[in-house]
C-alpha cells in the first residue's frame, strides 16, 4: 500500500485548491489525444480529432477531461485508500470500457505535464515527486482489480 | 518513427530558447528525475546529489548539451549521438526505462519554464524527438 508523508499530502492540497478542474481536466485529456493518438482509440463517439485544435477545442473533451480530473479530487479525499477508492472504477475500466492501464500511467504524465505549464515555478521538483507520486498510485489502483 | 517536417522546425526553434538556460534546464531535469524517480540515483552512487551540487550541474549541463547535439543534427540523429550510443550500451548500460523517466522530467522542465511555447503542438513534437534519442542511446543494447 503506497503510504504519502504529511508533507506530500500537504503539498497535494494546496496545488488541489488552485486547481480549476474543468480548464486542467479538459487540457490533460487533450494533450494525451494529441501526444499519443493511439489513444484516441477509446473516443469513437467523440467526434472531429483530427487536429490539435479539433482536440482542444471539442467539448467532449473537455468534459470527460473534466469528468476524470474531478475524479482525482476524491482520490485526494482519500489518499491512504486509494484501492479501495477505486475498487469500482477499476472493474468498470476492465470489464466494460476494456483500457489498458498503461493508458492511465500516460494521463497522469499529462495532467503533471499541464499542472506544470499552469503553477510554472511553483510546480518544484518537490511538488512533483508529490503528486507523480498520486498519479502513479491511482493508475495502479485503476489497475488493481484487472483479470 | 521519425519526425514530420513540422515537427523538426518546432523542435529546432524552441531549442534556441532553452538553450540560452541550458544548465539551469539540465540541472532541473535531473532534480525532477532523482525527486520522483529516486531509483535513478542507483547509477550515480559516486555523485553528491543533493541540490545545488557541483557535479548536479555538470552532469545537468552535459545531458542538456547531447540534447543540444541531437537537435542540431536532427536528421541524422544516430550519426550525431553513436559514441553516446556506445557508451551506454557497453558501459554505463542504464536499464532503458529510465530514458522514458529522463524524457518525462525533461519535458516538465521545459513546460514549467516555457508554458506558453509548450503548446501540445510542441509537447507532442517534443516527446517524440526524445523518443528518438532514446532509441538511438539503447539501439546498441543487445
Amino acid at each position: 500500500m503506497v503510504h504519502f508523508t504529511t508533507e506530500e499530502k500537504a503539498a497535494v492540497a494546496s496545488l488541489w485548491a488552485k486547481v480549476n478542474v474543468e480548464v486542467v481536466g479538459g487540457e490533460s485529456l487533450a494533450r494525451l489525444l494529441i501526444v499519443y493518438p493511439w489513444t484516441q482509440r477509446f473516443f469513437d463517439s467523440f467526434g472531429n480529432l483530427c487536429s490539435e485544435s479539433a482536440i482542444m477545442g471539442n467539448p467532449k473533451v473537455k468534459a470527460h477531461g473534466s469528468k476524470v480530473l474531478n475524479s482525482f479530487g476524491n482520490a485526494i479525499k482519500h489518499m491512504d485508500d486509494l484501492k479501495g477508492t477505486f475498487a469500482d472504477l477499476s472493474e468498470l475500466h476492465c470489464d466494460k470500457l476494456h483500457v489498458d492501464p498503461e493508458n492511465f500511467r500516460l494521463l497522469g504524465n499529462m495532467i503533471l505535464i499541464v499542472l506544470a505549464t499552469h503553477f510554472s515555478k511553483e510546480f518544484t521538483p518537490q511538488m512533483q515527486a508529490a503528486w507523480q507520486k498520486l498519479t502513479n498510485a491511482v493508475a495502479n489502483a485503476l489497475a488493481h482489480k484487472y483479470h | 518513427m521519425s519526425l514530420t517536417r513540422a515537427e523538426r522546425t518546432i523542435v529546432v526553434s524552441m531549442w534556441s530558447k532553452i538553450s540560452t538556460q541550458a544548465d539551469v534546464i539540465g540541472t532541473e531535469t535531473l532534480e525532477r528525475l532523482f525527486s520522483c524517480y529516486p531509483q535513478a540515483k542507483t547509477y550515480f552512487p559516486h555523485f553528491d546529489l543533493h541540490s545545488g551540487s557541483a557535479q548536479l550541474r555538470a552532469h545537468g549541463s552535459k545531458v542538456v548539451a547531447a540534447v543540444g547535439d541531437a537537435v542540431k543534427s536532427i536528421d541524422n540523429v544516430a550519426s550525431a549521438l553513436s559514441k553516446l550510443s556506445e557508451l551506454h550500451a557497453y558501459v554505463l548500460r542504464v536499464d532503458p526505462v529510465n530514458f522514458k523517466f529522463l524524457s518525462h522530467c525533461l519535458l516538465v522542465t521545459l513546460a514549467s519554464h516555457f508554458p506558453a511555447d509548450f503548446t501540445a503542438d510542441a509537447h507532442a513534437a517534443w516527446d517524440k524527438f526524445l523518443s528518438l534519442v532514446s532509441g538511438v542511446l539503447t539501439e546498441k543494447y543487445r
